[in-house]
């Protein structure tokens, strides 16, 4: 009788710890909205959303600086990440001998584990005088007619965006790749085509999924991304001006601004949190899809 | 002859020179093999450049911030003028310590209700999944801002070390519920039938034949919610906020290693221990990884 009350107790407690997740977006998704929407209406959805110009000092708040500067990043961090990302995961999965793949594996996962601070600094150390070196160089001027740049810059957080979300792309793209049946690289290979045909126009487009899929991961994690941006992009809250100029993003600006905020520009920085969490969650949205589709297929 | 016109005819189109009977396929071939090599060189520099990135990257912040760690970076009490981060690596500690408390027994119990308990394809099952998967892409810096709102504001506990424990719980939950789930999964299904045929309870089943086969997924699991929460940053700035000195309690503020690592890094005065700073806090959460990766391994290898 006991043993049979202790089975039904801790049904109902595996049960609850499972609800746990769903408690905490719940919670997550009331007071984030709970705080931030108000806000909304008190500046004035429109003001928000597509003001251009921040300044809280005289209490405008308008947050499409950075709603672009997080678009822009983000778009930057894909065009960086997602071609060396899929290439790298092609070679692992189709061109890599297996000791090659002993060395490979564990550095995709070192590269996964480092924290965003390291990169931030990385990128601050390192990457921020490189451009800054490179903006100055004539061919720059006289070709490009890149007039100013500075190290700070969107091309500089793209940059290091694209490298941390590379091993996302690779693990997920080279976990579609790995599922292809051997079927469609066998019998391109029997119609003639090379080894290297063969992956690119038959086992890569029965992948397409997968790949989405990791490309939308990225985008996800590029947008969320705080620490390592705002170490490198200068977090002016202008609109954006060029690729080798600083722009802010949303996560930069609650991070930069919330340490001393009070009253409407607080709630203005939890109401940006807001639009960022709205932002993921359409792109979660946009992974379930892309998903779902890749298993009705 | 016709006949014998004909055979020779195939005899050579088998015999090799496609070229002969396409007028381009010579030409043919050697674009095909061109391309072949491009592709071929693509992926290579492609792999390449993903572990140069990383070489360099590993290999430059080590070895500018190997010279600068000196003892006075690991004095027990941190002042502006050693910038020690020995309290800072305490309240790590104590932080992952307190996290992993909370998010282990319930992210264990939840993937335990979902691989032996639930009906596939429940109602509150998808629910679950919807909600876990959400969890897994939500920004750290969106969970420091739920963090200080709820924990540190609606909860009245302040910037405290129990409010970033929180926070961070939440946060690695879905990643020990899913290693959790996947280790359970992979337990055979005669190690459960053999247990009911000796008679014993779901219970007994789960926490004596199915939990222990299933330990090191769950261990690898833990063990790479501890790596997340040793890097973590943005979500701990608004929620455990930044004293530099070890915890005193639950409720007093405490910065970990990762927020020291920013603040050090941001005021941009101390650039020779922020190298060291960074060289301990890479190496620590590489370690961690690597030992994740290992005990894994050890559970593939069975």
């Amino acid at each position: 009788m006991t043993s049979k009350l202790k089975e039904g107790v801790m049904q109902v407690v595996f049960t609850l710890c499972a609800c746990v997740s769903i408690l905490a977006v719940a919670l997550i998704c009331i007071f984030l909205f709970a705080n931030g929407v108000p806000t909304l209406f008190k500046i004035g959805p429109l003001k928000f959303l597509l003001g251009t110009t921040w300044k809280p000092g005289n209490d405008i708040f308008g947050i499409l600086p950075m709603i672009l500067g997080s678009i822009y990043v983000t778009a930057g961090a894909i065009i960086v990440g997602v071609p060396i990302g899929v290439l790298t995961a092609i070679y692992m999965s189709k061109f890599a001998s297996p000791r090659i793949n002993r060395i490979m594996l564990p550095a995709v996962q070192l590269l996964a584990g480092i924290p965003s601070v390291v990169y931030g600094f990385f990128g601050m150390i390192v990457l921020v005088p490189a451009v800054q070196a490179m903006v100055r160089m004539p061919f720059f001027k006289d070709v490009l007619g890149v007039k100013s740049g500075k190290g700070m810059s969107l091309f500089t957080a793209a940059v290091l965006l694209g490298i941390m979300i590379l091993p996302t792309i690779i693990t997920v793209s080279k976990t579609s790749l790995d599922a292809v049946p051997d079927s469609y690289y066998e019998g391109s290979l029997a119609l003639g085509a090379t080894h290297e045909r063969s992956v690119f126009f038959s086992v890569l487009p029965a992948a397409k999924s997968g790949v989405m899929s990791a490309v939308v991961l990225g985008i996800g994690r590029a947008i969320g991304e705080t620490m390592a941006v705002v170490m490198v992009a200068g977090n002016q809250t202008w609109m954006p001006k060029g690729l080798f100029q600083g722009l802010r993003t949303m996560t930069s600006n609650i991070v930069i601004e919330m340490g001393y905020a009070a009253d409407l520009h607080r709630e203005a920085l939890i109401a940006t949190g807001v639009v960022l969490f709205v932002f993921i969650l359409l792109i979660n949205l946009c992974f379930s899809l892309v998903k779902g589709g890749s298993d009705h297929a | 002859m016709p006949e014998i016109a004909a055979t020779k005819d195939t005899a050579s189109m088998t015999q090799a020179a496609p070229h002969a009977i396409m007028p381009h396929g010579g030409q043919n071939r050697r674009a095909a093999r061109m391309q072949a090599a491009a592709l071929r060189w693509l992926v290579r520099l492609a792999a390449l450049l993903t572990a140069a990135v990383l070489v360099f990257l590993i290999g430059y912040i080590l070895v500018m911030g190997i010279p600068n760690l000196k003892p006075e970076l690991f004095a027990w009490e941190y002042n502006s003028d050693n910038v020690s981060l020995t309290p800072a690596l305490i309240n790590t500690v104590l932080m992952t310590g307190f996290a992993l408390l909370i998010a282990t027994p319930l992210g264990i119990f939840a993937a335990i209700w979902l691989v032996e308990y639930a009906h596939r394809g429940s109602k509150l099952v998808k629910v679950v999944r919807v909600t876990t998967e959400t969890l897994q892409g939500i920004p750290s810096i969106v969970y420091g801002l739920f963090g200080m709102l709820f924990f540190v504001q609606q909860l009245h506990w302040g910037y405290s070390l129990i409010a970033g424990a929180f926070t961070l719980a939440i946060m690695v939950l879905p990643v020990i519920m899913r290693t959790t789930e996947e280790a359970l999964i992979a337990v055979p299904d005669s190690y459960r039938e053999g247990s009911f045929g000796l008679g014993a309870g779901k219970l007994r089943t789960v926490f004596t034949i199915v939990l222990p086969s299933a330990m090191p997924g769950i261990l690898s699991g833990v063990i790479l919610a501890t790596g997340r929460i040793v890097g973590e940053t943005a979500a701990l700035i608004y929620t455990a906020s930044s004293v530099p000195k070890i915890a005193g309690s639950v409720f007093s503020s405490a910065r970990t290693l990762a927020v020291h690592m920013y603040l050090l890094s941001n005021e941009g005065l101390y650039i020779g221990q922020t190298y060291g700073t960074a060289v301990v806090l890479l190496v620590l959460v590489l370690a961690i990884n690597a030992l994740s990766g290992l005990v894994a391994k050890k559970l593939t290898k069975k």
